[in-house]
């Protein structure tokens, strides 16, 4: 029996029309909303590169059903900037080049978007602290650490 | 303003522009959409099958090489840039598209740029000289009066562009192998750090990578593996995923099974349900008697890649003689965005989009798994997550193909869940090493001998879903790769090295990250340094007295001042208290041919838990001619710490039947907090042939680390990862 969930994505208010109310806001974000920052890693809350802020908070997307996101703002990578203008934290990720496949992205860009918004100036412990359950296999980690801390500084 | 949006795109209801379509493709790579690439050359020896030039004087690149998450997208762009004098931002580039792309072979092997790049290269050179001489005949100027600047051919006082020379018209024209190619003396393009065309669509949610790929009509597809590698299928109850509300078809073809639903989630759920029953199987040897089982594989044919002298004799005149066996565990390749794909028929042919480092050669194999024609088959490359070898990116198309010809050819999209990839994606081997060394009275080595346990080459990897419903494969020889770093640079009188190209391995096996090389020379170089320390030589300088190598014994001279390199022997003396700093060097000539690479590895060890912490690695790195040296440094950075990830923490664990470190729980990798800092020296030699980047600096990692935990501790590590457990046991065994 579809079921109606509202939310608000990047702004906008939305009503997602469901089977199963139960599924992930990562499947709605990318095949009902079509967003391609929100990705699919591991589907189980191990990798990190879904994430998305929930009410200015990081949270998966792969393991958040969407009976937890009525009503609730969710803000994805899209959100925070576009190639024109980016966000700081993003404009920083350019600068430091810190990617190589840049399949995590978002989830590095998320998570330090949510850590910058609370700690203005983290240290570089801080910065590794945070961005823990988030994986890399390209090994950009270096770069990214330099991004925070570059978007840090721009503040 | 409310928008209403749908999993099911039947009932699919908007009020808005939110939900946009998929006229996307059509706008960012006018090239997918079937049917719209005219009939245009791909041959590697024109001009055409590399490059046009369109009416509005836009240069078109087509390469069979692909951009894996490396930039070399870019640099292939600032390649062309480079000889045809254009800005970057008017060079495309369409990459790994059969219809379109000349098959260069696989990305691979970190040739990109020093064989891809350079067909190109070449290919552009060609392009030039042309253009000239046709402006030549244009303009009633002699070539050696004219200039190209900015995409127009000049002289003073006349022009014309190189647009209207060619623009929407073919060259014709053979890629010409004498045709000049730019001093380097006077680039501009090449040698600089240009910014990643990729990172800021990538930074802002833009960027289609393969997982983004979406085409009108399209279903999902998932895949529903054996319980065991082996396992025949025996029953399927369909009723057990009736209630799922988008469920299209239950697909099954000898054990091969898989589901197709409307949507993504409902394919999931399907796929989660779906009860069958498969046979048992325990046909996977005891992985507590791997390295037993390695050594008693079938032997298909011996290799030596070094037979210098008479080593045995040698040997056994030796006053000193040292052996060690070295082991490296089975790994995974890990992808961060498991594999995905999205393939269609339409009138018997086939077009597959998928991520694939190889689209010419998996043509290849699904037309023979689908008994069709290569002719009537298009693959076209789209950026996936990160790729290190053959993964599972092509299985995943084939399992795309038979899903969408059990649905009548429509497009289905398949993507892999975790277990999907950490499970069936082809791994790595597990490779031997056994090591023998002799010195004379004086405490010089007079003999080295090695003999390595390695994959023989088997072809290209049979496709999972070929497999699993029993259909052809295609069988081609591949390059024994390999064994390419089994020999040593080192001269010593007499040598002999031998690698066992063994039948088969106990997981599919596939190439990753420096096959073959990474292992050999985690065992050669530790074995040198194993050799230092008995004969009581500082390790650096060990090498250098065995290197004849100029061009190596200035790296390592760098490598030396770089590091504050302080001459003694390793053990350290001074080691005390729980936590004990160490230092390891470790050298390599990828190939024995080709970039050279030296690394020091600081590290500190834990006595009391075994714990290895990675604090820095210092890099001194000669690929030759830099395209782009940020590029370089960033690929460096991903090498040393993956490798330091594999070294210290990776192991494919697995059953009697199947692999069982299936996500990132029980096949962990390194994390933030883990990650060394890394100090790289770039030599830039613009006069010298570009080499690659890709891989030589992984292989220096294992070496490095068990050379420091040596100098810290003087326990040997000799077996990958190294694991606390197994650093307790050496400091135990000690």
């Amino acid at each position: 029996m579809p079921t109606s969930v509202s939310l608000e994505v990047n702004g906008r208010a939305i009503v997602v029309i469901v089977d199963d109310p139960g599924m992930p806001l990562l499947y709605a974000l990318r095949d009902s909303l079509e967003l391609k920052g929100p990705r699919f890693g591991c589907g189980l809350g191990q990798c990190g590169t879904c994430a998305v802020l929930l009410d200015g908070e990081p949270v998966l997307s792969c393991e958040t059903p969407l009976t937890k996101v009525v009503n609730r703002k969710v803000v994805t990578l899209e959100g925070l900037g576009t190639p024109e203008k980016p966000s700081r934290v993003q404009q920083a990720f350019i600068d430091e080049q810190a990617a190589q496949c840049g399949y995590c992205l978002n989830g590095m860009i998320m998570q330090a978007t949510a850590l910058l918004a609370k700690t203005q100036n983290p240290t570089v412990p801080q910065i590794k602290k945070a961005l823990t359950g988030n994986l890399c296999r390209c090994g950009t980690h270096l770069r990214i650490i330099r991004a925070v801390q570059r978007a840090a500084r721009s503040a | 303003m409310l928008d209403f949006v749908s999993t099911r795109r039947g009932v699919l209801k908007t009020g808005g522009a939110l939900f946009v379509t998929f006229t996307l493709v059509d706008k960012v790579l006018p090239a997918l959409a079937q049917g719209s690439a005219r009939k245009k050359t791909v041959s590697l020896d024109e001009v055409d099958g590399f490059l046009s030039v369109g009416v509005d004087g836009q240069i078109t690149v087509y390469s069979g090489k692909v951009d894996l998450g490396t930039g070399v997208r870019t640099a292939f762009t600032q390649i062309v840039a480079e000889e045809l004098e254009v800005p970057i931002d008017r060079v495309n580039l369409i990459q790994g598209d059969t219809a379109l792309t000349p098959d260069q072979g696989p990305t691979w092997g970190s040739i990109s740029i020093q064989i891809g790049g350079m067909q190109i290269r070449k290919a552009a050179a060609t392009a030039r000289k042309a253009l000239v001489e046709m402006a030549a005949e244009r303009l009633g100027v002699p070539p050696n009066e004219l200039r190209i600047e900015n995409g127009a051919i000049k002289s003073s006082g006349k022009s014309v562009s190189c647009a209207d020379l060619v623009g929407g018209r073919t060259f014709s024209l053979k890629v010409d192998k004498d045709a000049p190619v730019k001093d380097p003396a006077s680039y501009t393009v090449v040698g600089k750090s240009v910014p990643r065309l990729d990172i800021p669509p990538k930074a802002t949610g833009q960027f289609m990578y393969m997982q983004d790929f979406r085409v009108g009509g399209m279903l999902h597809g998932r895949v529903v593996r054996p319980l065991a590698i082996g396992a025949k299928l025996e029953n399927v109850d369909e009723s057990s995923v009736k209630d799922v509300p988008g469920l299209v078809k239950v697909v099954r073809d000898g054990n091969f099974l898989g589901v197709v639903a409307t949507t993504e989630w409902d394919a999931i759920q399907a796929a989660r349900r779906l009860k069958a029953t498969w046979s048992k199987w325990e046909g996977l040897p005891e992985r507590a008697h791997l390295w037993e089982h390695v050594r008693a594989t079938k032997i298909n044919s011996d290799e030596v890649t070094a037979n210098v002298g008479n080593s045995a004799k040698a040997l056994s005149d030796a006053s000193k003689r040292i052996s060690a066996s070295y082991d490296f565990a089975i790994h995974t390749h890990g992808s961060i965005g498991p594999s995905c794909a999205v393939v269609e028929i339409n009138d018997g042919k086939i077009t597959c989009w998928s991520a694939s480092q190889a689209t010419h050669r998996l043509r290849k194999q699904l037309a023979a798994m689908m008994a069709i024609s290569p002719d009537d088959i298009r693959c076209l490359y789209i950026e996936g997550s990160g790729c290190y070898g053959r993964n599972g990116h092509e299985d995943a198309a084939g399992d795309a193909a038979l899903l969408s010809r059990a649905v009548g050819g429509r497009p289905v999209r398949v993507q892999w869940m975790r277990a999907d990839e950490h499970g069936w994606d082809p791994k790595g081997a597990p490779v031997l090493i056994d090591l023998r060394a002799g010195v004379d009275r004086e405490g010089r080595t007079i003999a080295w001998e090695s003999e390595f346990f390695l994959p023989d080459s088997f072809g290209p990897v049979p496709l999972v879903a070929a497999i699993l419903a029993d259909l052809p494969g295609m069988t081609e020889q591949l390059p024994k790769f390999v064994v390419r770093n089994t020999a040593v640079p080192y001269t010593f009188p007499n040598i002999r090295t031998v690698a066992h190209m063994l039948n088969e391995t106990p997981l599919r096996w596939s190439w990753m990250r420096s096959p073959g090389r990474l292992e050999s020379t985690f065992a050669n170089e530790c074995f040198v340094d194993e050799l230092a320390a008995s004969v009581s030589a500082d390790p650096l300088d060990f090498r250098l007295k065995h290197l004849g190598d100029p061009r190596g014994v200035e790296l390592l001279q760098r490598l030396a001042v770089l590091t504050k390199w302080e001459k003694r022997t390793s053990p350290r003396k001074d080691a005390k208290g729980d936590v004990v700093a160490g230092r390891g060097i470790s050298y390599v000539q990828y190939d024995l041919v080709r970039t050279y690479v030296g690394a020091v590895a600081e590290i500190e060890v834990d006595r009391r838990t075994g714990e290895i912490r990675v604090e820095r690695f210092l890099v001194v790195h000669d690929c030759g001619q830099i395209i782009n040296p940020d590029g370089v440094t960033n690929q460096i950075e991903g090498n040393i710490i993956q490798t330091v990830s594999r070294t210290l923490k990776e192991e494919v664990l697995f059953d009697r039947s199947a692999v069982t470190s299936l996500h990132w729980a029980t096949y962990p990798i390194l994390t933030f907090p883990e990650v060394p800092d890394v100090i790289i020296e770039l030599i830039d030699r613009p006069n010298e042939k570009p080499w690659g980047a890709g891989e030589p600096a992984a292989t220096i990692v294992p070496s490095a680390i068990s050379n420091a935990v040596f100098d810290a501790l003087g326990v040997r590590l000799r077996s990958v990862p190294f694991t606390p457990a197994k650093v307790l046991a050496a400091i135990e065994g000690d």
